[in-house]
């Protein structure tokens, strides 16, 4: 028996006997378990189930970097938090969690966004890291981080009914850069169009990763390295495909070029919003409405086309009156629908796709186009209450 | 017999909802350009302007990754399969997927 590995109490015996008795795991692998710390990217959907499976194994030490509050809309899959922890912080709502599933368990909380000045310094004091964020430039920064520190990357990813899952960054296998050298530049796809997510999908996703975090930590079974699992929760399908370490990959390649962590967000192409509220003018512009102003357009008789660019699920659930639905994605072939004699408001759920949607109907020759700012969650903020917000 | 596309889902906008494809060639290229050719929509997703694949845009042969084949060139066999896997961020947060 390995003398270093912290010893078990009777309660914790009791507790993990269902690990003991098989010989894969035994003394020494709880042990190996009690001794293992696991970092979580994220206290969300992929870092609940994730977190409450490795506490209940009897993970040594969890730790979240968030700096979230709990909505309302996490409730559908972010069992680590439940309806009374609502307006709660995330990191203080897991530790609860977690305390309450297993006191044995040690829980940091960082409140911070992960980011280029404390990555590195977050991520060497634990064994493995739990991807569970939900943007590119966080995606690269994870990797880099560990490709740097040398932490495996228990990696996961959710999109509507499929999910993605792999481990990355160890030492002989490859790394997230690997498969993606780089981003998508931003917006070439529309963004929030396609977007949710079925609800148990990050159930499975969150509970593959940390499978792999127990494998790891253990060192048995056969770890999801170079290779990419891909879930197809409406098909109930899994497929693996291969992913081989490049050699020319600019972080874990035999010649790397970046040997430091960089801009993220630059990397990823996404620059800062400009300030509105700086310009002339308060927060009027030529391209911008706020639901105000067109409650008293609407109000003074004025007959703005209102095009809703968002998808036909949504517009069930709430519409500005007199709107005309056409998605984002099916613009492009049917603009022509679109009156060229009146003045287009465009509107979606919070104002970044009918802000491409007005970019790309300016590319078509539309001169008089306004995006409502804040989306339908704005005009139900300020004009109209009566409807649900999602 | 044809040969099948799996389209991941954030690209399923793009070929009516279907998540596979059947299409015809002899080359991973010319399935592709089978693919673009019905479903227009989806060049400018898998393709940059010059006409090269994207290299965001994962394309296996298989469980094979075709950069470590012949790329385009790769030649397919009868009952073979291509699976186009983008890379997705989503996770933790809301507006989910943020698939950008």
């Amino acid at each position: 028996m390995n003398q270093e590995l912290p010893n078990l109490s009777a309660d914790e015996i009791k507790r993990y006997s269902r690990h003991l008795i098989m010989p894969e795991v035994g003394m020494d692998g709880q042990r190996r378990i009690k001794a293992g710390s696991v970092l979580c990217i994220g206290a969300g959907g992929l870092g609940s189930p994730a977190a409450m499976y490795l506490a209940a194994a009897g993970i040594g030490r969890l730790g979240f970097v968030d700096f979230d509050v709990v909505d309302f809309s996490n409730l559908q899959r972010q069992l680590l938090h439940g309806t009374s922890s609502v307006g709660l912080s995330k990191n203080e709502s897991a530790k609860r969690r977690v305390n309450d599933l297993n006191p044995h368990v040690q829980v940091d909380t960082y409140e911070t966004m992960l980011s280029s000045d404390n990555a590195l310094e977050l991520f060497k004091d634990y064994d493995v890291i739990l991807d569970g964020t939900d943007n590119f430039p966080t995606r690269y920064l994870v990797n880099d981080a560990c490709v740097l520190t040398g932490k495996p990357n228990a990696y996961g990813s959710i999109f509507r009914f499929e999910g993605q899952a792999s481990v990355f960054a160890t030492r002989e296998g490859p790394c997230y850069r690997c498969l993606y050298p780089e981003p998508p530049p931003p917006g070439l796809v529309p963004s929030c169009a396609e977007g949710g997510v079925l609800g148990v999908l990050p159930g499975v996703i969150g509970v593959i990763q940390a499978t792999e975090s127990l494998k790891l930590i253990t060192g048995i079974g056969e770890p999801l390295i170079g290779r990419f699992m891909i879930y197809d929760a409406l098909r109930m399908k899994f497929r693996e495909l291969k992913l081989r370490k490049d050699p020319e990959c600019p972080v874990c390649g035999t010649n790397p070029t970046v040997t430091k962590l960089i801009d993220y967000e630059q990397f990823c192409g996404i620059r800062p919003e400009p300030d509105l509220s700086q310009v002339a003018g308060a927060n009027v512009n030529d391209w911008e409405i706020t639901p105000v102003e067109l409650k008293k357009k609407l109000d003074a008789g004025e007959t703005p086309f209102i095009l809703d660019v968002r998808e036909p699920n949504e517009y069930q659930i709430n519409r500005i009156a007199g709107s005309t639905l056409i998605p984002l994605g099916e613009l492009p072939r049917r603009y022509q629908e679109l009156p060229r004699d009146r003045e287009i408001i465009t509107q979606c759920k919070m104002g970044g796709r009918s802000a491409k949607a007005q970019d790309y109907l300016k590319s078509v020759g539309f001169t008089n186009v306004k995006n409502l700012r804040g989306g339908i969650l704005e005009w139900i903020d300020k004009v109209d209450p009566s409807q649900p917000k999602y | 017999m044809p040969n099948t596309i799996h389209i991941p889902t954030p690209l399923r906008p793009f070929t009516d909802k279907k998540e596979s494809v059947d299409v015809s060639g002899v080359t991973v290229g010319e399935l592709l350009v089978d693919l673009t050719t019905r479903y227009q929509g989806l060049r400018k997703h898998l393709y940059t302007d010059e006409g090269k694949l994207r290299n965001f845009v994962n394309v296996y042969l298989n469980d094979e990754d075709i950069r470590y084949l012949q790329r385009e060139q790769t030649p397919v066999k009868p009952g073979d399969s291509l699976s186009i896997v983008p890379s997705v961020a989503g996770g933790a947060y809301e507006v989910g997927g943020s698939w950008q």
